[in-house]
């Protein structure tokens, strides 16, 4: 993780709920963030906010899970996945999204943007 | 070269199947094809002609399909018979006057039914079954009527026996021979099929021979019994067995049998050589075939001969049968009495169950040589194939029909034994090999099996078997039959249902940490969600269960390509006033939605913002409107005609079923959509018939349909029930729906589900209206508990300010987005194409 990033205060902890995405503006930028919870381990997660086989700002209302050990978001309109850590799509691998880094920090949800 | 020309005469099940076989023949363009239709309709199906009588038409019926003429450049003269034949110019003439030349002549003829000379056979009551004319004279005499006889306990007499029943007649039969059904079943099943069909109020005569049939004291007639005994009835049919028509042949010189038939050779050739006859008017080996799979088989191995190439003789047929009458399941193979020198026979007779089974075996014991069997006709697959395929029988041949206890071993031999040349489907004349290759082409599912290779799709009498087959083979192919949900899952959505149930799980980490493995995906969590709803049915947007939706449910609307969404309000049967009316319009122009009419009878709202849907439900609740589910894999609308209340044909308020089964089923979730109609006649407006219920109104209460659907592949639903008052209605839907929840897989509907179970309808009614799993009033229960806990989605939410809350497009500011930009097109809004978002960007920037 770079030095350079910005952290920004986007939320507080408890506004998130596990495994329902919620999506953050940060200087005119969509970024929807995953907080997964699932057999006693947490993650946070901030991927591009736009889905880009729709062009529709929609990801933070997919469905996340694992596939193949991959932590993922599906998108809700064509069901394409994504690699939250990486930005990948798994159905095309010409597609990469961009994945911000995003920290819990004194109560508060925080995304490097 | 100038094309052969091919006359048939006759376009009856076999006269057509030859058409069919020839059209798709490899050298059909040699050929010019002519065909004789005495009736004024083409082809139907007669084996399925009681159908007629609940509800079937005669176009439902029909075995031609559109176009078929036409596209093969067929011709055909309807409502013309040929009356006489000149073979030494070849030509036929017609009634009508034509004169046709022929190269070869087909003679499709058929039969007729037999009347026995009794005095006062010809009175304007005395009717025969053989024609959907019949049954329209049937229909009409049965309706001055108010008992009817059929002359005749045979196959066909039984049937008849059937369709008078169904018309509310006082039904009996009267038979010469001791016992029904004498040619296909010995005495044993003989009593077991009277007392079966007796239970069901048709009274049985046997050893009646009618002298004269007289005018009636009570009743129209009375028919005078050689042992002084009489009957009285209104109405007689006699079904007394059939008689070739072969007067044309015989007035042609050609050479007949001595009672009748004409003569034909392997290749279904008469004593001319240019003359061909297939079907019910042949004599093959001294014997006529009254069952269409040898009729078909005619067919073939006259078009082959005609046609040239291909080889495929008629080698005779086997004449074993299974089929239901009444209701009550009976099955003959072989030699069902025992006929072979010196043969053995083993029977089970179950009179609690009223069940009786028989096998006749050779003197050795090694093979089987016929079989009886009444009341459970599930062994007749797998019997039938050890005798054709002269396969040796198990070291207990009694094993084959006494029933399985807990703990036993399956009986019988399995489907391994069979060879690849076992004819498993002889309707549709379907080998093990033909199934096999169709599975080696990669097919593993039961339904996509049957319509590709036609087995048991006519009578179904092989579905099981054919079922069978393709799991055996899977299996060697070391296919895995792979009902797992997805990788977290290593179970069927049908297990998981009954886990989930059995265990009583409430949420999806309890689900997955007990069943499961990983976190779940797109897959398992909604799947998990709709298991979840319909066996506790809590909300939704519980902490708990709002991470399994999808979008759609999550926020109770659906999501259209440019992120906004649609929202439905309910409209019950499509009924609504003109204030909800006025309501749903000011909603829409106040939120500016592009309204649309939907399919299912309601108005769709389209392009609301995240943020607006609460808003726009407030408005809608307040204006008492409540979710119309659209968004949800759960039942969406029933649909209704205007019914009886308004319309000059309706017989049954169509309407206010409807909205009383939408108001009942409303919100139940499913591994898929479901759509419901209610027709108020049988003029079907609502199109009840492609929908997963569909409820058509007649005189008498409502005709239930099911397993019809719309869509890429269009299904016609299946009637499932007659004449149903109310109650039963509802009681079959509810366990209909509840069992689907319960059992089908993940997005499969009710079509493609009932296809896929062995047995498919008849196994769906049995467990539905004869409850055979004995689970009918647990269905019930659990679909009580859904209706008792609805409650509206939305109406709940609203009223939750935590849950409204999480109807924002940001978390961290109440800014809209952007990116949702719409134009306006024929006066209202459409999402923007992005060259338009681009220009209206450049413009605002500029």
């Amino acid at each position: 993780m770079s030095d350079n990033n910005q952290w920004t205060s986007v939320c507080d902890a408890s506004d998130l709920i596990s495994n329902i995405g919620v999506c953050a503006q940060i200087n005119g930028k969509q970024i929807a963030i995953f907080q997964l919870e699932a057999n006693g381990t947490t993650n946070l997660y901030g991927i591009d906010n736009q889905d880009p086989f729709s062009g529709s700002n929609v990801l933070s209302r997919g469905l996340v899970g694992d596939l193949k050990g991959h932590d993922v978001v599906a998108s809700p309109i064509y069901k394409q996945h994504f690699d939250l850590s990486t930005g990948k799509c798994l159905e095309d691998d010409s597609v990469t999204l961009k994945v911000y880094p995003v920290r819990s920090n004194e109560g508060k949800i925080e995304v490097a943007a | 070269m100038s094309k052969e020309k091919i006359i048939v005469v006759g376009n009856g099940m076999v006269g057509h199947k030859f058409l069919e076989f020839l059209s798709e023949h490899d050298n059909r363009d040699q050929f010019d094809v002519i065909t004789f239709c005495e009736e004024s309709r083409l082809a139907y199906d007669r084996v399925q002609l009681s159908a007629y009588f609940s509800g079937k038409t005669a176009e439902d019926l029909s075995l031609v399909e559109d176009g078929f003429f036409e596209n093969n450049g067929f011709k055909v003269y309807l409502e013309d018979k040929v009356v006489s034949i000149d073979r030494d110019n070849k030509t036929v003439t017609s009634e009508k006057g034509e004169v046709v030349a022929y190269d070869k002549l087909v003679l499709a003829t058929g039969s007729f039914p037999f009347v026995p000379p009794i005095p006062g056979k010809d009175r304007d009551e005395c009717l025969v079954y053989r024609t959907i004319e019949d049954l329209e004279a049937i229909t009409h005499g049965a309706k001055t009527s108010k008992k009817g006889v059929v002359v005749g306990g045979g196959l066909l007499g039984l049937e008849a026996a059937k369709a008078l029943h169904d018309l509310g007649l006082e039904t009996h039969v009267v038979e010469f021979a001791p016992r029904l059904m004498a040619v296909q079943v010995d005495d044993g099943g003989g009593a077991m099929l009277r007392s079966k069909i007796e239970a069901l109020g048709v009274t049985v005569h046997t050893e009646k021979n009618t002298k004269e049939i007289v005018n009636g004291d009570d009743s129209k007639m009375r028919m005078e019994f050689a042992d002084g005994e009489s009957l009285e009835t209104d109405l007689i049919l006699f079904s007394a067995g059939i008689r070739p028509r072969d007067e044309l042949a015989r007035d042609s010189g050609l050479e007949m049998g001595p009672r009748g038939g004409i003569t034909v050779n392997n290749n279904c050739q008469t004593s001319d050589a240019d003359v061909y006859s297939i079907g019910e008017c042949a004599l093959w080996d001294g014997r006529i075939f009254g069952l269409v799979a040898p009729g078909y088989q005619m067919a073939k191995a006259a078009v082959d001969a005609i046609a040239g190439d291909k080889e495929s003789e008629f080698a005779g047929a086997d004449m074993s049968t299974k089929l239901k009458l009444m209701g009550v399941d009976v099955a003959s193979i072989g030699d069902a009495h025992g006929n072979t020198p010196n043969c053995k026979s083993y029977s089970y007779n179950d009179e609690h169950n009223e069940v009786y089974k028989k096998i006749v075996v050779s003197e050795d014991g090694k093979k089987l040589l016929g079989s009886v069997l009444i009341g459970d006709a599930e062994a007749y697959g797998g019997l039938l194939q050890l005798m054709l395929n002269d396969m040796d029988l198990p070291e207990h041949p009694d094993s084959l029909i006494l029933p399985q206890r807990e703990g036993g071993a399956p009986a019988g031999l399995g489907v391994d034994a069979l060879p690849d040349t076992a004819t498993i489907c002889s309707c549709n004349n379907v080998t093990k090999g033909d199934i096999i290759a169709s599975i080696d082409g990669g097919i593993t599912e039961l339904g996509e099996l049957k319509s590709c290779t036609k087995a048991g799709t006519s009578c179904g009498g092989c579905a099981a078997l054919v079922g069978q087959v393709l799991n055996a083979e899977l299996e060697k192919k070391g296919i895995e039959v792979n009902n797992d949900l997805c990788e977290h899952f290593a179970h069927s959505r049908q297990e998981l249902f009954d886990i989930v149930r059995v265990e009583e799980i409430k949420t999806f980490e309890e689900l997955l940490a007990k069943h499961g493995s990983g976190k779940g995906c797109d897959i398992c969590k909604p799947t998990a969600g709709s298991i979840l709803a319909s066996c506790w049915n809590d909300h939704i947007m519980e902490p708990s269960l709002a991470g399994l939706q999808d979008t759609n449910d999550y926020y109770m609307a659906n999501m259209q390509k440019d992120g906004t969404y649609s929202v439905v309000p309910r409209i019950p049967g499509g009924e609504i006033t003109p204030e909800k009316l006025i309501a749903i319009g000011q909603i829409a122009q106040k939120y500016d939605l592009y309204t649309k009419i939907t399919g299912g009878q309601r108005v769709d709202m389209f392009g609301a913002k995240v943020h607006e849907l609460p808003l726009i439900w407030k408005e809608l609740v307040d204006a008492g409107m409540e979710s119309g589910h659209a968004y949800g894999k759960s039942l969406r609308t029933v649909k209704s005609c205007v019914g009886s209340t308004w319309c000059r044909y309706g017989v049954q308020d169509s309407v206010g079923m409807a909205i009383k089964l939408e108001e009942r089923y409303r919100g139940v979730r499913s591994p898929h959509k479901i759509k419901l109609a209610v027709s108020g006649c049988t003029r079907e407006c609502a199109e009840a018939q492609c929908k997963d219920v569909g409820v058509i109104a007649t005189e008498h209460g409502w005709n239930m349909y099911v397993a019809g659907n719309g869509g890429m592949k269009p299904r016609h639903a299946d009637l499932f029930a007659s004449d149903l008052d109310d109650e039963t209605l509802i009681k079959y839907i509810d366990r209909f729906m509840m069992f689907y929840v319960r059992t089908a897989d993940r997005l499969q509907r009710t079509a493609t589900w009932m296809d896929n179970m062995e047995g498919g309808l008849d196994y769906l009614k049995d467990v539905i209206i004869n409850d055979s799993l004995n689970i009918g009033e647990e269905l019930e229960k659990q679909m009580g508990h859904l209706v008792d806990t609805y409650q509206c989605e939305w109406k709940s939410t609203i009223e939750n300010p935590e849950k409204v809350k999480r109807f924002n497009h940001f978390i961290n500011s109440d800014e809209t987005d952007n990116n949702v930009v719409f134009v306006k097109e024929r006066a209202q809004i459409r999402p923007a194409t992005i060259k338009e978002k681009s220009d209206l960007i450049e413009t605002v920037e500029a």
